[in-house]
């Protein structure tokens, strides 16, 4: 029965990625980005997703401080922060952290601030949904390689 | 039944009572009416009361019925013999008793006489002298009394005389001689009381010498007893003559007086529902001589709604003529409400019971079927788990390292495993489609790809030589609305039912639009690609423009598919089974080709699930077509360029081969994996080369053809345009009709001109400029052998964000390619001034400067040869020995954006970018790009 444990986690793994493919969370591009990952870059996804998250992040920080800002409203600079994360968002294939970013960004070109304000915070939901759901995956992806690279000779089953 | 009766004159003899008055024929079965004697019981009778008006009579007729008619005659014969019978009875029984008494008379004279010559001879042998003695006053009293039975009147014979004196003495004869004196004296006297009896007895006889009274008795008695029985039945008894005129009738309860119904008939008396029946009825007694029974129910105001039974006999007379009917009726209304009633119950206890077999066997029928469900939801299930095992293998294997061919066969395996896996889900869903639940989903998808990934499935795993075929009219809409995956699922059906059953020519689907949804044996004519239909194709232009106009709106378009092979065809009989589940064509059939019969029965029930209705139309040994008929509702005009992006990029695979636009597909198995082939017409109709034997583009867009049209140089614009087609693989939108073309996805330089500028010329006289010759087809070639013979070709990414510039550093990678990064315009002004690109990857969002501005600059120095502009703007330059440069080849620029709207790929273009990509970037049009701008 050896591998049995590999496959239920793949199997996991597989229903998760199904789920935020169901949901809209994610798109093919989560799946472009994995199969770029190779032996060379064993973590390339984790890696591409950390710095996407460690990017957002302050691009979240960015927004929310030019949105509270009262005084200074630069359209401009919220552009540029919505591209980027819209741009990053879907390279990472986060489909629906892209739609919001665009929705945002249709709300910054109407200089309709609440409906910006109403975005951001629909925009921060989403993204920790994200952030959970890939953590939660990365987790059982972490599993599974270890129980792909730990086995004891002979043992019968080691997951 | 006979009743022993005890008679006071005559001894142990049955009496026989009359009959009633209109008897049965006397026979000796037993008398069908019998009385008892008048004096026993009498009281009985006495305490009844009897009504005697019910009965009412015609007495004359009644006379002249017992003198005429046969059977009132005999009964009056019978009447008389009776009682001839019974008096000659007791005259006999009389005289008997007569003679008896003689023969004893007789006898005792004789003894008497023999006892006188004894003694007489004693007194002579004795004493001759001697006078006789007269003894009989002595024997006088030895006499018994006569007997008064007739047992006891014979003598006894051993009956001696005691006497008390001896023998032979003078005494002793003495008393012998009185006590025989006594006996005759006794024996005398016993005459005379008989023949004072028999005297009387004849004196009586004279006294009864008249029947009448007797017979008058009895009949009265008979005719009590049948009031006594007949005062509460519900019966009419009734007499009625040759004309049907009553004489008699007996009526418990009757409504009318005598003189209303005596010498009327049935009709004169009363009218309404069934009298007539009723009457006719006796008439036909009447004249057909033979006795019958009827129930006639009457509706008449006399005494309403009733219903009787009628018997009705007819009367003979002496010599055979009918002179009129007995007739007897006897309500049974409630009888026959309630017989009714039974039948009812009857009946419905015959409904109730098959109900409920049928409840029955329905019960046993689903709990079968809940059995087959579950089975098959179990294994399903089962199979389900090892096969997502399988499957997820492959999508792992398929992320190794592995050549063309070996990621042509996982992708086969794959498409063919999720299929399976699809399959089996949908037979779990025709249980639900069969309870209702099954839910349809809406989603916009492109019938011409569906069409073709199903037609690439099939010819995937074809064994046989066979030709898959897709004809797609053009008035098909671009992208409907429907659930594609269900009607994936029937057409997958039904094409591998026609392989299977094909063994040479060809299987083809035919789709079009109808504009009737049920039309009558409307065949679609099929579109050619030749020459010839060229001028049809520009007449369904003009219909496809004008079905762009009710694509805003939300209309239902129905749409028809034929799936027609060139196979065994289905015999006639075998069609009406066809759909139904688990049943095939034939057993020979299954024997030979297997399959489960579940297939045509799914598809037919998710047609109809989704509105449509699938029908078969069949000739043995020349092929079936299977035609479906769906409404579809058309998406909404295809502006969102977003949206047909995402699409794309979900319907893409690795090899992007698609082509929304083209109407033709055809696949043969040449090898392993979808052949993917045009037939000659196409290219001469469209001058489309294709290059990769994977694809062809014969069918265009009507907006691109229409372009053409307008063009000035239509012919040398196809030919550049089919030079860059090498990878066939052009998103071409439906445009509004100002010409504005958009979300124009990795297209070919030349294609944006096309559709941007409007100017063909200008575009093609570009491309000639730049060097990168696109006139015809055998320089290209050649400059891609060049290419490739060279070095890796550089490319620069200009991108500021880490995660793109990772994924596409990482996608490079893939595809084999080094690539230089910069994170902003100005940086990449520089990086294009110090070393000369291939290609540059632009993202138009940057800080410092943006990709707009950067690909101006480089653009302004490609022309001018300096960078002036690039200094204006503000970019520094760390070494000014490179200012004066020759002029360079122009550097195919592709702008990246995540911003696909319309206005940017405007700008993008603008400013002299060659294509855009957009964000996501993905490895397909990464290749492509490559592909087109670089190899």
């Amino acid at each position: 029965m050896l591998g049995f444990g590999a496959v239920r986690l793949r199997t996991d793994m597989n229903r998760l990625l199904s789920l935020l493919f169901h949901q809209g969370v994610l798109d093919e591009q989560f799946l472009q980005l994995q199969q770029l990952q190779d032996q060379t870059s064993p973590n390339f996804v984790s890696e591409v997703v950390t710095i996407y998250f460690h990017e957002s992040e302050k691009q979240l920080r960015n927004l929310r401080n030019l949105l509270l800002d009262r005084e200074m409203w630069d359209y401009c600079k919220l552009g540029i922060h919505l591209n980027q994360l819209m741009g990053s968002s879907s390279s990472i294939g986060a489909k629906r952290v892209r739609n919001i970013c665009a929705a945002f960004r249709a709300a910054v070109d109407q200089n309709n601030r609440p409906a910006c304000m109403r975005a951001l915070e629909v925009l921060e939901h989403e993204y920790c949904y994200l952030k959970n759901k890939l953590h939660e995956l990365f987790q059982i992806e972490q599993e599974r390689v270890l129980g792909d690279t730990v086995r004891y000779p002979g043992a019968v089953n080691q997951q | 039944m006979v009743h022993d009766v005890e008679d006071d004159r005559v001894e142990d003899m049955e009496v026989e009572v009359l009959s009633s008055m209109w008897p049965e024929d006397i026979d000796e079965a037993g008398k069908k009416f019998n009385v008892e004697k008048p004096g026993v019981h009498q009281d009985m009778l006495e305490d009844l009361t009897f009504i005697e008006e019910p009965s009412i009579v015609d007495f004359k007729r009644l006379v002249e019925l017992t003198s005429y008619s046969e059977k009132g005659s005999s009964q009056l014969a019978n009447l008389v013999k009776n009682w001839e019978y019974k008096q000659e009875n007791a005259v006999r029984l009389l005289r008997e008793e007569l003679d008896n008494l003689s023969k004893q008379q007789h006898e005792v004279e004789l003894k008497k006489l023999e006892i006188l010559e004894q003694h007489r001879f004693e007194e002579e042998s004795y004493g001759g002298d001697k006078r006789p003695v007269s003894v009989l006053d002595e024997v006088y009293e030895a006499f018994q009394d006569v007997p008064k039975r007739r047992t006891d009147v014979i003598v006894e014979e051993d009956k001696r005389l005691e006497i008390d004196a001896e023998y032979d003495t003078v005494v002793y004869w003495k008393q012998r001689a009185l006590h025989l004196e006594k006996l005759l004296e006794a024996s005398v006297q016993r005459e005379q009381i008989l023949l004072e009896k028999l005297e009387e007895s004849i004196e009586n006889l004279e006294k009864q010498a008249s029947p009448v009274e007797e017979l008058s008795q009895i009949l009265k008695r008979a005719d009590n007893f049948l009031h006594f029985v007949l005062q509460n039945a519900p019966v009419v008894i009734g007499h009625q003559d040759k004309e049907l005129r009553y004489r008699f009738i007996y009526n418990h309860f009757p409504s009318l007086g005598e003189e209303d119904i005596i010498g009327k008939t049935d009709t004169e008396i009363f009218k309404g529902g069934g009298v007539k029946e009723s009457q006719d009825f006796k008439r036909e007694v009447l004249e057909r001589g033979l006795p019958a029974k009827r129930e006639i129910t009457f509706e008449t105001q006399l005494f309403g709604a009733k219903t009787f039974l009628i018997y009705v006999e007819p009367v003979f007379s002496k010599d055979g003529e009918t002179i009129g009917v007995n007739y007897m009726g006897m309500e049974i209304t409630d009888q026959v409400k309630k017989r009714e009633k039974m039948a009812k119950l009857r009946e419905e206890i015959a409904v109730q019971k098959a109900k409920e077999t049928e409840l029955n066997k329905t019960i046993h029928i689903t709990e079968e079927t809940m059995r087959a469900k579950q089975m098959l939801a179990t294994m399903s299930h089962e199979i389900r788990s090892p096969l997502s095992g399988v499957v997820s293998m492959a999508e792992i294997l398929s992320t190794t390292k592995l050549n063309k061919d070996q990621k042509e066969l996982l992708r086969v395996m794959l498409s063919s495993g999720d299929l399976v896996l699809q399959l089996i889900n949908d037979i779990l869903d025709l249980s639900k489609v069969e309870s209702g639940v099954m839910k349809l989903e809406a989603t916009k998808f492109r019938p011409r790809e569906v069409i073709k990934h199903v037609l690439q499935t099939a010819a995937a795993s074809l064994k046989r030589m066979l030709i898959l075929e897709g004809h797609v009219a053009d008035d098909v809409p671009l992208e409907v609305i429907g659930d594609v995956l269900r009607i994936r699922q029937i057409l997958t059906n039904l094409i591998s039912n026609a392989i299977k059953f094909t063994h040479e020519g060809k299987v083809q689907i035919n789709l079009c639009v109808i504009a009737d949804p049920y039309p009558e044996g409307h065949q679609e004519p099929k579109i050619n690609m030749d020459d010839s239909s060229v001028s049809t194709k520009n007449g369904v232009l003009l219909n496809g423009h004008e079905e762009n106009e009710p694509q805003s709106h939300e209309t239902v378009v129905w749409i028809r598919c034929d799936v027609k092979d060139t196979g065994i065809g289905i015999p006639e009989n075998a069609l009406p089974n066809l759909f139904k589940k688990y049943m095939q064509a034939g057993a020979d059939t299954a024997r030979k080709y297997g399959g489960t019969g579940l297939g045509l029965a799914i598809c037919k029930q998710l047609v109809e699930l989704m509105g449509g209705h699938l029908t078969v139309s069949s000739k043995e040994h020349c092929g079936s077509t299977f035609t479906f008929v769906l409404p579809h509702k058309l998406s909404h005009a295809c502006d969102g360029s977003d949206d047909t992006d995402e699409f794309g990029d979900m319907a893409d695979n690795e090899s992007s081969d698609d082509d929304i636009t083209c109407g033709f597909f055809q696949f043969q198995p040449h090898a392993l994996g979808s052949t993917f082939s045009s037939n000659g017409s196409a290219i001469t109709h469209k001058d489309r080369i294709n290059v990769t034997p994977k694809e062809i583009v014969s069918s265009m867009d009507e907006d691109d053809s229409s372009r053409f049209d307008a063009s000035s140089e239509p012919e040398s614009s196809s030919k550049c345009n089919s030079e860059n087609e090498n990878t066939s693989c052009i998103k071409k939108e439906k445009q509004n009709d100002d010409g504005l073309d958009l979300a124009v996805d990795s297209c070919s330089p030349l294609d944006h001109r096309f559709h941007n500028a409007g100017d063909l010329c200008v575009a093609c006289e570009a491309r000639k400029d730049s060097n990168r010759s696109s006139e015809c087809s055998s320089s290209s070639s050649n400059r891609q052998e060049v290419a490739k013979s060279e070095r890796k070709p550089k490319i620069l990414l200009v991108e500021d964000h880490m995660v793109n510039v990772m994924v596409a550093r990482r996608m490079m990678r893939q595809l084999n390619q080094d690539m230089d990064v910069v994170n902003n315009g100005a940086e990449a002004v520089r990086a294009v001034q110090s070393c000369s690109y291939d290609l540059i990857l632009m993202d138009v969002c940057m800080p410092v400067m943006d990709g707009l501005e950067a690909t101006r600059l480089i653009r302004s120095f490609e022309k001018t040869g300096n960078w002036d502009e690039a200094r204006k703007a503000g970019v520094d330059f760390p070494s000014y020995d490179q200012v004066f440069q020759e002029p360079r080849k122009r550097i195919p620029i592709i702008a990246m954006t995540a911003n696909a709207m319309s206005e940017s790929a405007e700008e993008c273009f603008q400013n002299g970018m060659d294509s855009f990509i957009t964000k996501p970037v993905n490895l397909q049009n990464l290749k492509q790009c490559l592909q087109q701008y670089v190899e």
